[in-house]
């Protein structure tokens, strides 16, 4: 999905780098990687580090970094493409997904042609880019990290470290703890949800649906929630 | 950042936290803060319990598993403590090490996508 736009800002000199924020690691990511196909690097964080260092909640996410290697976008929903989802029609009468795809539907997305011409702004103009924030606005318009936030980072660092190790009944327990304390992160619900009921082999559950084991569900979670706050603006 | 001790090596604890502790304090690109004495030995020996403390990093003990999970800062209330971008190793498909660093004199745009 980036790589024509990689291959076009490339000659500029602009990387992009795609990061996995996978606990499943190379099983889970790899076909899609190799699907892809990028020539830049392309990565897998299954500890979701880079989510904790860059105030990441949900996917797909970006930060930009210039020359200084310095921040100058803090976290923000990325889209490249328009989503297929938002001009299909729903269908009807598959249950729970017919209920899901209406949700996705009405999930605010950043406009790809808005976003992608911001990129292409900043990479022409670099800090005289409107789109280029000074260091005090970039920390300032990075997300709240209030404690319990952070605690909610530290929970879901146990939680995947022993859901890796085979201990799931225990990881569970830090996941859950890490949902109640920010329960606007995607990723941490999202991940766990796609690892309790996604089978060995199989592909990732995508439908992320109620089980005995989380307090929340996609469906239930973004109804919760509002699909119009899914994501966060690029502005 | 998952410990199963609460001294940890300079090195690592940069890796997983973002943040270089040195003599003169903790620091995350030019920002610095001030440590209390005894928090970095001469051997670079980071004691993660004043250092946690110091920069409002939750420490999380798993008991049964014997780990800390030590989380972000929360120094200044917000997720980046600092515009200096933390600088990430980590795997592509195959296992090899790619590190952020390397890119130090272009733009980078750095995106997290997921399977799930």
């Amino acid at each position: 999905m980036w790589q024509a736009l990689r291959e076009e800002l490339h000659p500029a000199g602009v990387e992009v780098v795609t990061v996995a924020l996978d606990s499943g690691g190379a099983e889970a990511a790899a076909k899609w990687i190799d699907r892809a196909a990028p020539r830049h690097p392309s990565l897998i964080d299954e500890s979701h580090l880079t989510a904790e260092l860059f105030g990441f909640v949900n996917v797909p996410s970006a930060v930009w970094i210039d020359e200084t290697q310095t921040l100058v976008r803090p976290a923000h929903a990325a889209h490249v493409r328009r989503s297929s989802f938002e001009d299909a029609e729903v269908p009807e009468g598959l249950g729970r997904i017919t209920e899901m795809l209406r949700e996705v539907k009405k999930i605010r997305r950043t406009d790809p042609e808005v976003y992608v011409a911001a990129v292409r702004d900043w990479v022409q103009r670099g800090a005289d880019s409107p789109y280029a924030l000074a260091p005090d606005e970039v920390v300032e318009r990075s997300r709240p990290r209030p404690p319990g936030h952070a605690e909610a980072a530290a929970c879901f660092e146990l939680g995947r470290w022993l859901w890796d190790a085979g201990r799931r009944q225990e990881a569970v327990a830090w996941f859950r703890q890490a949902h109640r304390l920010q329960p606007d992160n995607w990723a941490y619900k999202r991940q766990a949800w796609s690892l309790a009921t996604t089978a060995p082999g199989e592909d990732t559950d995508l439908i992320q649906g109620p089980t005995d084991l989380y307090e929340g569900n996609w469906l239930d979670d973004v109804r919760a929630a509002g699909a119009e706050n899914y994501y966060e603006p690029f502005d | 950042m998952i410990l199963d001790s609460l001294e940890v090596l300079a090195d690592r604890f940069l890796e997983g936290t973002g943040w270089d502790v040195k003599e003169r304090g903790a620091c995350r690109g030019e920002l610095c803060v001030p440590l209390p004495e005894g928090s970095l030995d001469a051997d670079g020996v980071v004691r993660v319990e004043p250092v946690a403390a110091t920069l409002g990093m939750p420490l999380v003990h798993d008991a049964d598993a014997g780990l800390w999970a030590v989380g972000p800062a929360t120094l200044g209330g917000r997720a980046l403590p600092t515009a200096a971008a933390p600088q990430v190793t980590l795997p592509d498909r195959d296992g090899n090490l790619f590190s952020t660093s390397s890119l130090a004199g272009r733009k980078v745009v750095l995106v997290a996508w997921a399977s799930w």
